[in-house]
């Protein structure tokens, strides 16, 4: 009985002290995440809407889980941005910050977040590889890698990675356009 | 037993990867590049030195019946303090190393050493023997990452080093070319030390 009392002290006085600690280093590091992740935001944003003179991550609506970022220019709607991810990738979830004109075209996009090999799937993340994206509609382009008979350009060696992203920013494109109503409702109400 | 003695012990004579063969796992996926290697190596440096410290602390009111579990808490609450830390102030390499920072926990170095060595000797040795192998890991990690990065992809650091002619050989950042890089470099080291 006095054993398993000893027991009892010792790992409620351990357990209790790592408690402690980590609550205390969450919070000392709490701001400094929550910075990094707004630059990380605010980064990906600055890459894929157009010049404007609002701030798009609080200008942002929520339409069916989704947030859309609307950027504006002299009170002007001139770009919306959100993230669309996919699954399909070679490891882990692509995400991918879609930058748009209220029309649905596509101004620019960028990797928000990816696991894919390193030197292989990685390089969609490379310039000429989103590149190929601008300028693109739904309307005026094949949504699938060439190797599927599509428009877009895959990686030699990796296939998987773009056929992925190719598919995500399709779907994000899609949902935008049965959404665009509520879409653009809601950003003219957010001045 | 001195502190310089426990410190080379882990880098030479028992370098945890080449020699005591542990926590290959972390190293062979995250080793695809220098940085990655290096980042990875002063992370579990970083817990490997305070678990040990810890450990040693209180090596004297843990009984034996319950050591593993209170080992694991101390080891995990570090593992947490570094991935809370990187990822406020290292955010791209946090990025990169993914996963493999909580599964700092499981790597068996660090319970290895708290088990091994930590719950039988002073702080100020189990200090010694923390840098000693946490410096042995990073070094091996710091070794494979640039064989791996430089016949992957022709660069170290980023920096490309073998020019633009130089087609990269995609298998040596792929989990193969792991194993090849490791493989060759634990029968190089080993030699070494026979030799």
């Amino acid at each position: 009985m006095k054993e398993v009392i000893r027991l009892i002290i010792v790992l409620t006085a351990v357990c209790s002290l790592a408690g402690f600690s980590l609550a205390y280093v969450n919070e000392k590091t709490k701001d400094a995440r929550a910075y990094q992740d707004r630059l990380k935001l605010l980064n990906s944003l600055n890459i894929v809407l157009p010049e404007h003179d609002n701030q798009p991550d609080k200008d942002a609506v929520e339409v069916s889980g989704t947030v859309y970022y609307i950027s504006k220019l002299k009170g002007a709607v001139n770009g919306v941005a959100f993230e669309t991810s996919s699954d399909r990738g070679y490891s882990g979830d692509i995400r991918i910050m879609v930058g748009i004109e209220p029309t649905g075209k596509i101004i620019s996009i960028a990797v928000t977040d990816q696991k894919e090999t390193p030197g292989l799937g990685s390089k969609i993340t490379e310039g000429w590889f989103l590149n190929q994206y601008k300028g693109k509609s739904l309307q005026n382009a094949k949504w699938k890698v060439k190797k599927d008979g599509g428009d877009f350009e895959a990686i030699s060696g990796a296939t998987i990675s773009p056929r992925a992203v190719t598919d995500a920013v399709r779907k994000g494109l899609e949902e935008y356009e049965q959404r665009k109503s509520k879409i653009v409702e809601a950003a003219n109400v957010v001045q | 037993m001195s502190f310089s003695n426990e410190l080379m012990k882990g880098i030479w004579k028992e370098n945890p990867l080449f020699v005591i063969v542990l926590g290959t796992c972390p190293a062979l996926a995250v080793s695809t590049s220098v940085e990655n290697g290096i980042g990875m190596g002063i992370a579990a440096t970083f817990v490997l030195v305070c678990s040990n410290i810890v450990v040693a602390a209180v090596r004297k009111f843990v009984p034996d019946s319950v050591r593993i579990a209170v080992y694991i808490v101390i080891i995990a609450s570090f593992v947490t303090i570094v991935d809370l830390i990187m990822s406020a102030y290292f955010r791209t390499l946090y990025q990169a190393l993914g996963i493999f920072i909580p599964l700092i926990v499981v790597n068996c170095i660090i319970l290895g050493r708290a088990e091994a060595f930590a719950s039988r000797n002073s702080i100020f040795l189990s200090i010694a023997d923390g840098i000693g192998m946490g410096g042995g890991f990073t070094l091996a990690l710091l070794m494979i990452g640039t064989v791996r990065e430089l016949l992957g992809n022709g660069s170290i650091l980023g920096y490309n080093l073998l020019g633009a002619s130089y087609i990269p050989t995609l298998v040596m950042i792929l989990p193969p070319g792991a194993f090849l890089t490791y493989g060759a470099l634990t029968a190089i080291v080993n030699s070494l030390k026979k030799g």
